[in-house]
């Protein structure tokens, strides 16, 4: 009778011995587990594939124009049609996708540095810095973006930037404005773990403020720098195509779904040739939708009281 | 204030040992700030001027009930908060005046073992990194020994091997607890601060902590101090208690002496509010009437004047004088 | 004895976790008598709560389900019930106060308006008659100046006075029970001795019948006829109270009683029971408490004991108790 249940009781210690999961296992998991999630993450792979492999594809080039054969509605060879310069639209569709991707990731990234780095300040020394940092937050805060975004536009035209490097003036731009909500909420995040009895053991136990930045703190905000990075990514995307769409941000020739769907701003082509504007209205739709349904099930699996539902 | 101060002397320079803990005339108010530019409208005194040492080896009891100041003084004791008025001296060295990297040595002879077994513990950190990294920050051990010693406090205090690689969230209540002990024991500190660190446990793994406190006690000679809000517990383990009301020391004596003898009508109140799990028993109850009142606004003279069955005018204009009546008993009532 | 106001039948309430179902309340049946308190005891997830939350119908679903069993309730099994006859027996004739004063007051209304609330609801009363009824209550619940508590908001009273106004409240509609979900364990002990004394007040009073859930035999042994130990989702033991502090009979309930630290009974050494309660996810069919137990036979590994009488009104769930675990 003894033998048995001793060799079950080791096999159970084995199997703790195994079964270890950290907490971002567990937030995989539960990632994976949110089926919306899936689909958003799946389109936006989808998404990335056909603006960034799509291009090698196709048999025209960005600038080929084609007076001719302007105009025209879908078809075998131009799948979905032609603008009033006679360029392929999926053409110009795919590489407009590379670079409203990559303002929305970029502007995003530069937002996610500033906002952290001034948050994570902010929250950890408080006193003077917290009062500067936070003061600073709220003018930017109290400045209306949209005609900064414009102002700045029309700077940039006036100043005849060169449409090629506009871009990175325009990720540049959008990033700086967008730091303010990401480092209030990096640093209240810190501040609320601060009262937290691990962050006072550490206190206590007299650990480099390294340590305790780094290995206590960081860890513990990343989860919400990630969730409200994605869905920032999505909001840049929308500025930027905003801005593009007013001629104010990317311009042509370069291509993005913005200034895209600005190509059909006269009754005529909006009605009758819905080619021109539906498919960059599109992409910007289900990218934005699918990084959000992405952004919020990340929310979900992050969630810090860890309770498995 | 500095009388009493004067008679703890008296009382500990007796012996050739010194205290290892005194906290002498200790105020520690918070700031409460209104308006538009937070300007500073009122204090929260929840220390106003407690003395008291702890000698080696001793186990000392602070009770009292939420908002008397018991845990804020724990954290201040250690200088996890800044002081407003008085002093610690911590084996005969002003804690509040140390240096930076003075202090962060000292660290090393003190550790608190907190109350919330849940927020007490980093959930992305491995439980024995968690126990071990402070070895590593302070360079107490090479990398490989500190595993080992990691492992051999964890198993003195009730863990296995194999929770070692293991996240906080795996584990139970009580067990989190013993992590938490053994996070404070790695470099064996001289003095833990126990705040409240089984009020969060269900009974049968109260007893559990309690137990592994007073072995680990007896094997390492600790010197504690206990903070709780119930007596009974402070009773078994602690050899002397201190009882706090609003941020002021109403009573303190030896364990015996405080339990067979209570002076202090809080004291008495306090002990017989405690529900005695025996159905025969019919005792005299003392019920207090009316709350605790904010200590952003305490009564005048004696603090405990508007809760007192026993108050009469000069409680409410004196604050009546901490005094040793004896067998190293004080009290600070003017009835007793 | 009093008539028989509630019985719990071979209640049976499960949570679908990812892990698997928890089993909160497993077979649980037991009665309580008009005008009696009923107290019943266990660790955090034994499923004390679940069974009083089971009887109120607040089962949060999912992920909780009521999968089996009855809950009489003067004859009617409110389990049948349809969802307005049972809206329409909460806080009229069952009604229940909560551990934490805080977050059981809506923090945006008056006292006199969450007071009244119930009265113009379920009694059909009149502006006025709800509001001189309520200073009526608030005053029964040991608070002065009533008038000036009718108009303020939670926030400006204290814990205990909140409290206080939540039995008011729940006392409001005369029920015949009431449920007291560890009532005063967010309280100061001082706080906490006149909470207690009221309840005992008012049950005088009023003959209420109480259905206590705490986790401290002091409390217990205070307020309680009659006492239910729970452990892991099951009944393990009842008695009227003098009985089951005097001769404990399952481990588990001697090992509670003697693990709790007595004021002015010092011991060199607390008992303790070692372990830890186990996992409430798919527990199997035997003692649960088996493996923390130290009269541990192969019988309990194996067969879950039954819940029956040993003495006068005294059942337990134990093997040692029984022809099949003596024999062994």
């Amino acid at each position: 009778m003894e033998q048995p249940l001793n060799r079950t009781e080791q096999l159970q210690e084995q199997l703790k011995l195994v079964k270890v999961e950290s907490p971002w296992k567990i937030a995989f998991r539960r990632f994976a587990r949110n089926k919306l999630a899936v689909i958003g993450l799946t389109i936006l792979v989808l998404m990335f594939l056909l603006c960034f492999i799509g291009p090698l594809f196709s048999p025209y080039t960005l600038m080929q124009t084609n007076i001719p054969g302007k105009n025209q509605a879908p078809n075998a060879t131009h799948w979905l049609g032609t603008d009033k310069l006679g360029r392929d639209i999926l053409l110009r569709m795919m590489l407009a996708g590379r670079i409203s991707l990559t303002v929305g990731i970029v502007a995003t990234a530069i937002a996610v540095a500033i906002g952290v780095t001034l948050g994570a300040v902010a929250g950890f020394y408080r006193k003077f810095a917290d009062t500067l940092i936070m003061r600073i937050a709220d003018i930017f805060l109290a400045l209306p973006s949209l005609p900064i975004l414009i102002t700045l536009g029309a700077i940039l035209s006036d100043l005849k930037v060169n449409p090629s490097q506009r871009i990175y003036f325009l990720m540049l731009i959008i990033g700086v404005l967008g730091w303010v909500s990401l480092a209030r909420l990096v640093r209240s995040q810190i501040l609320t773990l601060r009262e937290q009895e691990f962050m006072q053991a550490t206190e206590a136990l007299g650990l480099r403020d390294n340590r305790k930045i780094f290995r206590h703190l960081m860890p513990n905000t990343i989860p919400i720098i990630i969730v409200s990075a994605t869905l920032g990514v999505a909001g840049a995307i929308i500025t930027e195509s905003a801005l593009s769409f007013l001629g104010l941000g990317v311009v042509p020739p370069t291509p993005s779904w913005g200034n895209m769907i600005n190509a059909a701003n006269n009754l005529v082509d909006f009605r009758k040739r819905p080619w021109i504007w539906i498919p960059p209205g599109f992409c910007i739709l289900i990218t934005v939708t699918a990084i959000n349904l992405i952004g919020d099930g990340l929310r979900d699996a992050l969630d810090p009281k860890m309770k498995t539902r | 204030m500095s009388e009493s101060v004067v008679q703890l002397d008296k009382q500990q320079s007796g012996g050739s040992s010194q205290p290892l803990v005194r906290v002498d005339n200790l105020k520690k108010y918070f700031p409460i700030t209104g308006g538009v530019f937070q300007r500073r409208v009122g204090d929260v005194k929840a220390v106003d001027g407690v003395s008291f040492a702890i000698n080696r080896g001793e186990s000392f009891g602070l009770v009292g009930e939420s908002g008397c100041g018991k845990s804020t003084i724990g954290r201040t004791l250690l200088r996890l908060n800044d002081k407003t008025d008085g002093t610690v001296t911590f084996d005969g060295q002003d804690l509040h005046k140390l240096s930076k990297s003075d202090l962060r040595n000292m660290r090393t002879k003190m550790q608190i073992v907190f109350q919330d077994p849940f927020s007490s513990l980093n959930p992305r950190i491995k439980v024995g990194e968690a126990i071990g990294e402070a070895l590593i920050d302070h360079g107490l051990a090479s990398r490989k020994d500190v595993k080992n010693r990691v492992i051999e406090t964890m198993k003195i205090c009730g863990l296995a091997e194999y929770h070692y690689d293991r996240f906080p969230h795996e584990f139970s209540g009580g067990q989190r607890q013993r992590i938490g002990i053994a996070r404070a024991l790695i470099m064996n500190p001289e003095f833990i601060v126990a705040d409240e660190p089984v009020s969060a446990l269900d009974v049968s793994i109260q007893a559990q902590i309690i137990n592994l406190l007073s072995d680990l006690q007896r094997e390492k000679q600790l010197t504690y101090l206990f903070i709780s809000h119930d007596l009974s517990v402070v009773e078994h383990l602690c050899n002397r208690v201190g009882v706090m009301y609003l941020g002021t020391m109403m009573e303190m004596a030896p364990t015996d002496e405080l339990f067979s003898n209570p002076l202090h009508p809080y004291t008495k109140a306090l002990m017989s509010a405690i529900p005695i799990p025996d159905p025969t028993l019919k005792r005299e109850r003392i019920v207090l009437q009316g709350d605790i009142p904010s200590p952003a606004n305490p009564p005048s003279g004696c603090k405990f004047h508007t809760r007192c069955p026993m108050a009469a005018d000069i409680c409410k204009q004196q604050v009546p004088e901490y005094r040793n009546v004896g067998n190293e008993h004080f009290v600070a009532c003017h009835f007793a | 004895m009093a008539k028989e106001l509630v019985e719990f039948r071979n209640l049976e309430t499960h949570f679908k976790t990812s892990a698997g179902t928890v089993k909160a309340v497993n077979d649980v049946s037991f009665s309580i008598r008009e005008g009696e308190t009923l107290c019943v005891v266990g660790e955090s997830g034994c499923g004390k709560s679940v069974t009083a939350m089971s009887l109120m119908q607040l089962i949060e679903s999912p992920p909780g389900k009521i999968v089996g069993g009855e809950i009489i309730f003067e004859g009617k099994d409110l389990l049948k019930l349809s969802k307005k006859d049972m809206s329409r027996l909460r806080g009229n004739e069952i009604a229940m106060i909560f551990q934490e004063p805080m977050s059981s007051l809506n923090p945006v209304f008056t006292i006199g308006k969450q007071i009244t609330e119930p009265l113009l609801y379920h009694l059909g009363m009149t502006q006025k008659e709800a509001k001189a009824r309520a200073i009526e209550l608030i005053t029964m619940v040991g608070i002065p100046r009533p008038e000036k508590i009718y108009d303020s908001y939670p926030h400006e009273l204290s814990g205990g006075m909140r409290q206080r106004i939540m039995i008011a409240i729940a006392l409001s509609c005369n029920p015949k029970l009431l449920i007291a979900d560890e009532p005063t364990t967010a309280l100061d002990v001082t706080i906490q001795a006149q909470i207690l004394d009221l309840m005992r007040d008012i049950k005088g009073k009023m003959n209420t019948a109480i259905m206590m859930i705490t986790h401290d035999l002091g409390v217990v042994a205070e307020m309680a006829d009659f006492v239910v130990v729970m452990y892991a989702g099951k009944v393990i033991e009842e008695a009227p109270v003098l009985e089951l502090f005097k001769n404990p009979q399952h481990p588990y309930t001697q090992g509670l009683l003697k693990a709790k630290p007595v004021i002015n009974q010092r011991q060199e050494r607390l008992y303790s029971i070692p372990g830890q309660v186990p996992n409430p996810v798919d527990l199997g069919d035997n003692c649960h408490f088996h493996d923390r137990c130290e009269f541990c036979m192969e019988i309990c590994k194996a067969k879950t004991p039954p819940l029956r009488t040993h003495a006068d009104g005294h059942k337990t769930a134990c093997w040692l108790y029984e022809e099949e675990g003596k024999a062994q």
